[in-house]
């Protein structure tokens, strides 16, 4: 093969590596933010054991909802806050209602903060990335579980675990068209 | 290296074909440079109708003569039309007149590629323009085109946007190779690499930048697109998407960018610095070096342009340093620049004028960028005035300067004619001044807070902003004197030597002037 040829193979592959390096950087970023709790990312439902003999102290979590705009849904956890203490196991349960006159699918995105106690978080039941659809007028409760780890750093004295709910019902159906 | 090579040698091949086929089938590397050059000049002029759009918008205060949204659009295409039109085809199409001509190779390695590298620009901006016909207008999103302003909230011509974006990606990386593989096959014998000229070196290692970051790029607007019309989420928080993830991925590519758009700068003032100072250069080994840590470095500092996102302190940190570090390598080669012209016999030419202008003003650009680069200061200064002037010193008397000392250096070679020298110190005066009138202001406006891409603005920003139009008013008008410069010397002037300046090195100096059309058709040997 003639040098210039294979430089060229070489450059072109490399192009195509960066192409799929691009893509890769989507992947590479969520498990670099959940390693770092980086934007209060949160994985999905988790169990985890813990041995018998922690300390256990005094934590007070919020609980905040949030409609993303133009989104009409009622949504509200029954708790805004609870002294909780890291290590048991709580569950609160949120309710999605939708007032409107037609069918929609919304969607929960999570987010504790701060975020260096975010990977201390752990939901054992979620609703989260889940797609909901409800009917006009149709109301649903679900409930989120968690235990805070132990291990939370004292410094960290509240948690906050935020909802934003988001209106998918377009890009649902985009997404099945072209299914 | 000394005897200029007989042109009779190439009798028996054809000469340019007539007409607009020339242009349009060529695969010569001195037409597709000319054509790379000119297009890039139209563009420059394009991009500066904008720029003047913007400024007499902002003569005054108040909403003075277009609407909010059309002051968007001439934004964001003055950005993407300068950086993707004028800057780096301009640094092209000097890549296809000079390297071979440095390297003593006969033409690229791929002169098919290379004409249609060139023609597709034309094509792509022809997309992006015709975007202000449509409904909806233009991109208006910035030429950062964050996403969600370019999703969920962009005109529906994105996806014209879109294309036009992956078509510059195609040229851009299709002449990356073309170079790389000319520049490291086709050296004539006893060219090592380290006797290459610097212009070479620094275009070497622009195109593996070019080769790393234009396809994550294209995987950006790619990503862009599905999300847009296939239901997608990866920058869609709805879907558990994240549009700060877009902007890592626009800055992974954004930042080898700036460096894409100034390193064959460097190369081109090396030259004329020494030429002009009639010295060699001061250390070639230590500016090789310091081209390639720069190149290297530009991976891994791209979060700076993000610090008010929300990063970790850990973040912050590590991108600081890192975009401090880089002042290292970029000092060693002013510190060279400054000691080639230590003690060298300088007269003031036009190119050697830019040149100097070049490192004065680019390391004010530089210096603004420290500034930037201290995290916890950058929360001030983070989308004001003072970033627009920062990003304007290093690309207009940085990139720009370059470019146009380097079209006064090589012009003689190409038209076989001098440029009128008074003419062009006139231009080099009027430009050296306007360029500073426009752009030095904007930092105390920046300090004071003024944001960047309102097309309104508090009252006490008000004289400052008149002086700044009024400079880039001047600065415009300017640039059409250099076009009739280089007519001027395409159709008349003293006649050039082939070595053109005295005591100028390099190979491209051993060939009469103006270039036959076919050169080093027998590689010459170098010692």
């Amino acid at each position: 093969m003639k040098a210039a040829t294979k430089t060229n193979l070489k450059l072109v592959s490399l192009v195509l590596g960066m192409f799929c390096f691009g893509f890769a950087l989507v992947p590479i970023y969520d498990v670099f933010c959940e390693i770092t709790g980086l934007n209060g990312k949160v994985s999905g439902p988790t169990i985890t054991q813990y041995d018998e003999n922690f300390d256990s102290r005094e934590i007070k979590i919020l609980f905040i909802t949030k409609n993303n705009e133009n989104m009409a849904w009622n949504f509200t956890s029954e708790k805004r806050t609870l002294d909780a203490e890291t290590g048991t196991a709580y569950t609160v349960d949120y309710t999605f209602e939708n007032p409107t006159d037609y069918p929609m699918v919304a969607q929960a995105i999570p987010s504790v903060s701060p975020g260096k106690g975010a990977q201390y978080f752990h939901k054992t039941e979620c609703f989260c990335f889940e797609e909901q659809l409800l009917q006009p007028g149709e109301k649903l409760t679900m409930p989120v579980r968690f235990i805070i780890d132990p291990d939370l750093p004292d410094d960290v004295p509240v948690l906050t675990l935020g909802y934003t709910l988001f209106d998918i019902t377009e890009s649902h159906i985009k997404l099945q068209a072209s299914n | 290296m000394s005897a200029v090579i007989d042109s009779h040698s190439d009798d028996h091949h054809h000469g340019p074909a007539k007409g607009i086929t020339r242009w349009l089938y060529t695969t010569n590397h001195k037409d597709i440079g000319t054509l790379y050059l000119w297009f890039s000049f139209l563009m420059l002029f394009l991009g500066g109708a904008m720029a003047m759009v913007i400024r007499a918008e902002l003569f005054e205060p108040g909403s003075q003569i277009v609407s909010p949204e059309f002051y968007n659009q001439m934004l964001t295409n003055h950005g993407l039309i300068m950086v993707f039109g004028a800057v780096m085809p301009a640094f092209v199409g000097l890549a296809n007149w000079i390297i071979p001509m440095q390297i003593g190779a006969p033409d690229m390695a791929l002169p098919r590629m290379n004409n249609l590298s060139f023609w597709i620009l034309p094509v792509a901006f022809g997309i992006l323009i015709s975007t202000f016909f449509m409904e909806g207008g233009g991109p208006n999103f910035g030429w950062t085109f964050y996403a969600p302003l370019s999703t969920t909230y962009a005109p529906p011509t994105v996806t014209f946007f879109i294309f036009a974006v992956h078509i510059m990606g195609a040229s851009s990386i299709m002449g990356s190779i073309n170079i790389i593989t000319t520049i490291l096959n086709m050296r004539a014998p006893g060219m090592t690499f380290m006797k290459m000229p610097l212009f070479t070196w620094t275009w070497l290692i622009t195109a593996y930048l070019l080769i790393a970051v234009m396809p994550v790029l294209a995987g950006a607007v790619t990503m862009m697109l599905m999300d847009i019309h296939f239901g997608t989420s990866f920058f869609n928080a709805a879907g558990g998407g994240d549009p700060v993830l877009f902007q890592h991925i626009f800055w992974f590519f954004g930042h080898p960018e700036v460096y894409i758009m100034i390193l064959p700068a460097f190369g081109i003032v090396s030259h004329i610095i020494e030429t002009f100072s009639r010295k060699p250069i001061f250390g070639y080994t230590s500016m090789v070096y310091a081209i390639a840590s720069i190149a290297i470095l530009s991976f891994i500092v791209w979060a700076h342009h993000m610090f008010t996102v929300g990063m970790p302190i850990a973040g912050e940190l590590f991108f600081m340093y890192t975009t401090m570090l880089i002042a290292i390598p970029t000092g060693v080669k002013v510190f060279n620049w400054l000691s080639t012209m230590f003690k060298g016999s300088i007269s003031f030419e036009t190119p050697m004028l830019f040149s100097i202008a070049f490192v004065a003003l680019f390391t004010i650009g530089g210096l603004s960028g420290l500034m930037l680069a201290i995290a916890p200061a950058d929360f001030q200064y983070h989308d004001t005035y003072f970033v627009v002037a920062h990003f304007h010193y290093v690309l207009v008397p940085g990139a720009i300067f370059g470019i146009i000392a380097g079209v006064y250096y090589w012009l003689p070679k190409w038209t076989g004619n001098m440029y009128d020298e008074v003419l062009g110190k006139t231009h080099f005066w009027m430009s050296f001044i306007s360029v500073n009138i426009t752009f030095f202001p904007m930092h105390f406006v920046g300090l004071a807070g003024m944001p960047r891409r309102i097309p309104d603005y508090a009252l006490q920003f008000a004289d400052f902003n008149m002086v700044i139009s009024i400079g880039a008013f001047i600065f415009g008008l300017t640039q059409l004197l250099f076009l009739f410069i280089i007519l001027k010397s395409i159709f008349a002037g003293k006649q050039a030597t082939s070595e053109v300046w005295e005591g100028a090195k390099g190979l491209e100096w051993t060939v009469a002037s103006p270039a036959p059309y076919h050169t080093f058709e027998t590689p010459p040997e170098v010692k």
